[in-house]
Order: C-alpha cells, then sequence, then structure tokens
C-alpha cells in the first residue's frame, strides 16, 4: 500500500486521541462505563476524587491509565501493565495441578485483615501507590495464605480495583458503543445487541458507494453503523414520518470526520414519496433544528449527554458539569442535514439500495408497506423488532401482495465463554434476547 | 454483486445485461450463481432455462418459485466478525486459511473501495480456485491470494505493524498468534475461528502474553417459520375425535356449515423451526496490548 494510501486511513481510522474526540472510558475492566469527550476541562469522578483527563489526550486508544497522587494532586497517569503478572498467572496454572487448599479453615467473620482505615490513609499521604497498598493488604491478611489460588486471584483484584483503579482508553466503534448501550442502557437502542446488529449490515450488504435507506429510532446507533460501514460514500438516509426527526445523539460518539458526516442526511418520508412519483411540488425544509442545535454545544457535551434520560437510574454516571462551554476546541463536525434536492430526485430515480428498520415501537408492516416501493427491485432489507408477532404479520402481508422473496425470520443467539485453565465455561450471565430480525428482497411485482 | 463500478449500481432501470453475474433462487434450498451470456443454457430439475432470456428483464423479475435457505448458517459468525473486528473502508486486513473464499468475500467488501484483503492458503489449488471466485464475484481488486504456510512461517514481514485486524482459520491457529502480534497495529484486533474448545482453550493461553480484552463467543441463528393456521376453540364435533390433527377437522368444518362455529378465523403464527444448527465455531477475539 502506497504512504498516501496509510495517511487516509488513519485520517479516517484514528488511533491516537486528540483535543475534543470522544472517547469511551473503561473504569475497572467493565465495571464502568462512561463515554466522554476529551478536553482540557473535562474531568472523571472516580471514588470521590475528580481526575482531569488532559493526560489522556494524544495517547492511543487502547492505553491504561492508573490514579496516582501527583504533585497537583491526584492525577491518571498513563501505565504499561508489566509482564511480570503474567509470570504470576503462568506459574499459578501450574499450580493449579498440585492445589490442596480450600477454605474449610477459614471463617468469614471480618477480623483477618490488620490493616486499618487510618493505617491505609496514612500510606495514601505518605504517597505511597495503589499497587503498594494492596500488596500490604495482601500481606496483613491473615487467611490470605490459606486460600486457594482462585480466590486470591480474585481477593487481589478486588483490592485492586477499590485501591488501584484503572482506566481504559477505547475507541468509540459501532462495537464498544453498541455494547456499552446494551449494558447499561438498553432501553435507549431498543435492546440491539451487537450480533443483531452486526446481521442488519450483513443482511443488507451495507458497503461502500451504497445509499441505504434507515428508519433509526434506537438513538442512532444504526445511522452510525451504516455511517461506519460506508465510510465516505454512498449515503445514508434517515428517514421520518411527521415532522419532526427522531434523535441521533449517539452519532456523535463514533468520531466521524467530515467525509463521513456530510453522508449522513434526513429527509422525512413524504418528500422521498413525492420525489419518487416526480412531483415537481417544492419540497420545504421542516424544523429538525432540535437535534442539530446541540453541534453549537459540543464543547460542553460530557458524560451528561448520556445521563440525561430520566428513566434511569445514573449510578455510575457523574453529573458532571465541569466542561465551561467556552472551552476552545474543534467543532465536531454536523451529521444529519436535510438531503439535496438532488440526492432526493436521484434516489427517486433509482431507489435506495437497501433498507433498515429498527423501530421497536412501530408496527412492522405499515412502515415496510410505505418504505419498500422507496427500495429498488432485487435489493435486500431487513427489519428489526423485539416483538415475533408484528413481524410474522408484516411477512405474511409481504407474501399476499407479491412484494418480496427470500423472505425469513431469525433470532441471533450469542453466548460468551469464560475460558481460562480449569475454568472453561460459558459465562454465567448471559444475554437471552437480542430482537428478531425479517430479512427478505424486495421484488418487481409484474 | 458488489457494487465498485457506480455504472453498476442498482437502480430500477438496470435491467440484466449479457456478462452479468446473477443469482437464481430454485426453491427453499438452492440458490445458483449464474453468468448471463447469449448462448449458455441453465439446467436445472425444472427443466431448460436459458438465461438470455432473462436479459433485458428488470433484477428481482420473478420467474420462478423463490425462497430461500442458503449460507445463513454462517451469515451469523460471518457478519459478528465484521462487526467486531472493526473492519471498515480502508482497512487492511490478513487472513489465514482462504479455504473455498467464502469467509473473504465479506471483509473485501467491508474495505472496499481504499482497503485490502491478503489472504492465504498453503494448497496451491485451493489458492488458485479462490482467485478465480473473487474474479467471478467482482472482488479481486480487493483481495490478493498467497499461497503460504502462515503455520510454519508466520505472515510475511513486509506487513508489520499495518494490519489493523486479523483472522485465523487454520488448525493450529495458537501457532500464527507471535507473527499475528507482530503484524498489528496497536489495538488492533485478532479473531480466530475454532471447532474445538481444546484449540480455544491452548489458544487463549498462548494470548495473554501480548494481548487483553480476550473474549469468546458462540453465535447461533434461530430461524422462525410462519403460517396461517385456524386453531380449534376445542369442542369436538361428533363424527371427528379429539385425537385427530387440526387440518382434518378444518376439512370437514369446511363441508359442514354447523361446524363453523367450532372454529375461529385463521390467525398468522410463528415458532421456530425444529432443526436448527446446534454448533459452528467458537470465535475468540483480542486486541494487541499497547507497547
Amino acid at each position: 500500500m502506497s504512504q498516501n494510501n496509510l495517511q487516509s486511513d488513519s485520517l479516517q481510522n484514528p488511533r491516537v486521541t486528540w483535543e475534543g474526540c470522544s472517547v469511551l472510558l473503561d473504569i475497572n475492566d467493565g465495571d464502568r462505563l462512561v463515554f466522554a469527550r476529551l478536553t482540557s476541562g473535562s474531568t472523571l469522578k472516580i471514588g470521590n476524587k475528580k481526575f482531569s483527563l488532559r493526560p489522556l489526550i494524544g495517547c492511543p486508544f487502547g492505553s491504561l491509565f492508573q490514579t496516582k497522587n501527583g504533585k497537583e494532586g491526584p492525577c491518571l497517569s498513563r501505565f504499561i501493565p508489566s509482564t511480570e503478572g503474567n509470570n504470576a498467572e503462568e506459574k499459578g496454572d501450574c499450580e493449579i495441578i498440585n492445589e490442596s487448599r480450600d477454605n474449610r479453615a477459614i471463617i468469614d467473620n471480618n477480623k483477618a485483615q490488620s490493616l486499618t482505615g487510618e493505617d491505609i490513609d496514612a500510606m495514601r499521604r505518605q504517597g505511597a501507590k495503589g499497587d503498594e497498598i494492596v500488596e500490604a493488604l495482601i500481606a496483613n491478611s491473615a487467611t490470605f495464605e490459606k486460600k486457594t489460588l482462585f480466590s486470591q486471584e480474585k481477593y487481589r483484584l478486588k483490592k485492586q480495583k477499590k485501591y488501584a483503579p484503572r482506566v481504559l482508553l477505547r475507541r468509540p466503534f459501532t462495537r464498544s458503543i453498541c455494547e456499552a448501550y446494551f449494558k447499561k442502557y438498553p432501553a435507549r437502542i431498543g435492546f440491539l445487541r451487537v450480533d443483531a446488529l452486526s446481521l442488519l449490515l450483513s443482511m443488507t450488504n451495507v458497503t461502500a458507494k451504497s445509499d441505504i435507506l434507515v428508519v433509526d429510532m434506537v438513538g442512532g446507533l444504526l445511522t452510525g453503523a451504516v455511517a461506519e460501514r460506508l465510510g465516505g460514500t454512498g449515503y445514508v438516509c434517515n428517514t421520518y414520518l411527521g415532522g419532526t426527526p427522531q434523535s441521533m445523539d449517539i452519532v456523535r460518539m463514533f468520531n466521524f470526520n467530515n467525509d463521513i458526516c456530510k453522508r449522513i442526511v434526513r429527509a422525512p418520508l413524504n418528500d422521498l414519496r413525492l420525489a419518487q412519483s416526480g412531483t415537481s411540488k417544492q419540497i420545504g425544509t421542516h424544523e429538525d433544528a432540535p437535534d442539530m442545535e446541540s453541534n453549537g454545544l459540543t464543547s460542553s457535551i460530557n458524560m451528561e449527554e448520556v445521563s440525561k434520560s430520566s428513566e434511569h437510574k445514573v449510578t455510575d454516571l457523574d453529573p458532571d458539569a465541569n466542561v465551561s462551554p467556552t472551552s476552545k476546541m474543534s467543532k465536531a463536525p454536523k451529521a444529519g442535514e436535510s438531503a439535496s434536492q438532488e440526492a432526493l430526485k436521484l434516489w427517486g430515480e433509482n431507489g435506495f439500495s437497501s433498507l433498515i428498520i429498527a423501530a421497536p415501537d412501530l408496527d412492522p408492516w405499515s412502515l415496510v408497506k410505505d418504505l419498500l416501493p422507496l427500495v429498488s427491485y432485487s435489493a435486500p432489507f431487513a427489519i428489526y423488532h423485539q416483538y415475533l408477532q408484528p413481524l410474522a404479520n408484516c411477512m405474511h402481508n409481504l407474501q399476499l401482495g407479491k412484494m418480496a422473496i427470500g423472505l425469513q425470520i431469525s433470532e441471533p443467539w450469542l453466548r460468551e465463554y469464560q475460558v481460562l485453565p480449569s475454568r472453561t465455561h460459558p459465562c454465567m450471565q448471559m444475554s437471552a434476547f437480542g430482537g428478531y430480525i425479517l430479512s427478505g428482497t424486495r421484488i418487481c411485482s409484474s | 454483486m458488489l457494487l465498485i463500478d457506480p455504472k453498476k449500481k442498482l437502480s430500477f432501470s438496470r435491467c440484466i445485461r449479457d456478462g452479468d453475474l446473477v443469482i437464481v433462487c430454485e426453491k427453499h434450498d438452492t440458490m445458483k450463481a449464474t453468468k448471463v451470456c447469449e448462448i449458455s443454457v441453465l439446467q436445472n430439475r425444472f427443466g431448460v432455462f436459458k438465461p438470455s432470456d432473462w436479459i433485458g428483464k428488470p433484477f428481482g423479475s420473478k420467474t420462478l418459485v423463490l425462497s430461500h435457505r442458503t449460507q445463513i448458517l454462517y451469515i451469523a459468525d460471518i457478519s459478528f466478525v465484521i462487526t467486531y473486528l472493526e473492519i471498515v473502508p480502508g482497512c487492511l486486513v490478513l487472513e489465514s486459511g482462504t479455504g473455498s473464499g467464502s469467509l473473504t468475500t465479506s471483509p473485501a467488501r467491508a474495505v472496499a473501495p481504499t482497503g485490502h484483503v491478503y489472504t492465504f492458503d498453503f494448497h496451491e489449488q485451493r489458492a488458485a480456485s479462490a482467485r478465480e471466485d473473487f474474479e467471478r464475484t467482482g472482488v479481486s481488486s480487493l483481495v490478493t491470494v498467497g499461497v503460504r504456510d502462515i503455520q510454519g512461517e508466520g505472515f510475511p514481514d513486509e506487513y508489520s505493524g499495518l494490519a489493523d485486524s486479523v483472522f485465523l482459520d487454520p488448525p493450529q491457529s495458537w501457532l500464527v498468534i507471535p507473527s499475528a502480534g507482530k503484524m498489528l497495529k496497536q489495538d488492533g484486533i485478532l479473531c480466530s475461528f475454532s471447532p474445538c474448545i481444546e484449540q480455544v482453550q491452548r489458544y487463549c493461553e498462548t494470548l495473554r502474553s501480548n494481548f487483553t480484552d480476550i473474549k469468546t463467543f458462540e453465535v447461533l441463528l434461530r430461524m422462525y417459520e410462519v403460517c396461517e393456521r385456524q386453531m380449534d376453540c376445542g369442542q369436538s364435533d361428533e363424527d371427528v375425535s379429539l385425537g385427530s390433527p387440526p387440518y382434518k377437522r378444518r376439512q370437514c368444518s369446511n363441508e359442514r356449515s354447523k361446524v363453523q362455529e367450532n372454529t375461529s378465523s385463521p390467525v398468522i403464527m410463528a415458532r421456530p423451526c425444529g432443526e436448527s444448527r446446534g454448533h459452528t465455531g467458537y470465535l475468540t477475539f483480542a486486541r494487541l496490548k499497547c507497547q
């Protein structure tokens, strides 16, 4: 690959953070997930302390940070985990075969630890690092040596999370965004699980230079995922019924550059139909400003934006409003402009390459019968829904009307495994449901 | 068809032309890809069809009984891998174990138009036939097939530090981990597909030194069938025993109007298909640690 290609790729696919970019902070290995925007003023609250996010700017995604008592107070500092920890684990793996310990002599009376809270505070004041505190706790535990190796690991991990919390800097991508929302606020994304979302993208052939028609009532996650796969070519047209478009907040977390943002457009359903019927009636712009006004306040978009919903408990999200709206930073590019007249005309003449519907609260048939005519013949479509019956009815009607072939209702099933020596099994927790998908191909009923 | 060439974009006016590759859906479980050309003939269990008859007809025209169910068994795995490997336009993807090439087409489409997939197989003939397939499906500009023993030699050095994602499908994938680690960019993602859990265990052990965020999944797709049934209300008429199957009762009720009140109007119902795929393989993903 030429040098030019590599450069343009890194522009589209940056692996290092920059001021103003959106990031996903993973605290203590998935215990807490926070979306944040990196500005010189933004902070993150861990325990009862606030940490500035400035040290994270300019670091590669995937970097790990630890809390530290710096000269100016508590701060986050980047660290590279040593391979020593791995050696201990490998040694542990060998010992497991000879493990003879068990917990019969261990009494759980809260008296095993001889270090008091005051001792720990004193250590902190003297500048002890989190890891040192953990080691001290282990050394002062009367029962530690009696525990099995697995229990020791669990104990160490638990203390580490409390006294030496780690922050992982993650890149917001379809996968990480979907997983974070599914874990913390699944209702916001209509319980669309990452494997279901992947299927929607594959079943409808979302690739570069396609024009995808989308009904996105899952906060913008679907639109963002499609735009990511289009990579700055083609279009993803987010359509809506009525006068006001639905929110597309999640799109802002993707860190899309200008090229990609330009490809995300919106158009009310009526305009699309009019364009197809060839009416030369003036298609006016609608009052779809409400979502876009927030682009002017991108600097103040912090963890707040995720916590706005009143229906969710915000236990792990800080109502952190410490970012001053006047902080200077690059404005995030705008996505979701109204589709241009030329685009509408083109789609009216040629149709869209495919259709994806993710509208958990609407009836699929009533949507599909209006939207399918806008899609080219032989184009694939996929409808995501949480309930089976509406999809069954929709499928039946499509069959009767001879509007589609290859109709199929499928339910994605996903199971994670824990793979560890002598401890391999499916994870105890499992997501039992990721929705249903009705897929098919539009045909020309001649 | 891959829409790299904008002139070939799907549209209402786009008709089947000489030289096009079309997919013919024959029945329930068969789909065939056929190249349309003036003199060819398509022979199948339904008779002889001349694909040249299709020239000029719009795509999506119905000529045969249609409903298909092919290759769905792996679409769940393939679609999940593409998303989890974070493959987007412009990415560089390395693959070991081209096999039939059916898995390669999807990453190829995902990296279009500026990215590339380098896939390797140690079997010369398989590599050659995979190349032909990629020509036919129109992704040959995005895929390079190499003949190489990845397990023994690792990936070529020229790609060191350039790969966004690596996909492994050889029998002893743990042997390739060090090489994959060299190829990947920081925070790049590695995926391995293994049918057996022992392979997965061995693989994960080796991963831990240089990789993090290790996750193993199983992905499956459950199908549903939809039909229109008339459900009986439960009151049997004197001539039909309770044990007889529902369809038989419906036949009787059609003949005798007095039985009408015992049946309800037809209802659309769905239920899972009885046949299902139990297992395809375990997918293990990991990210290269930041140095």
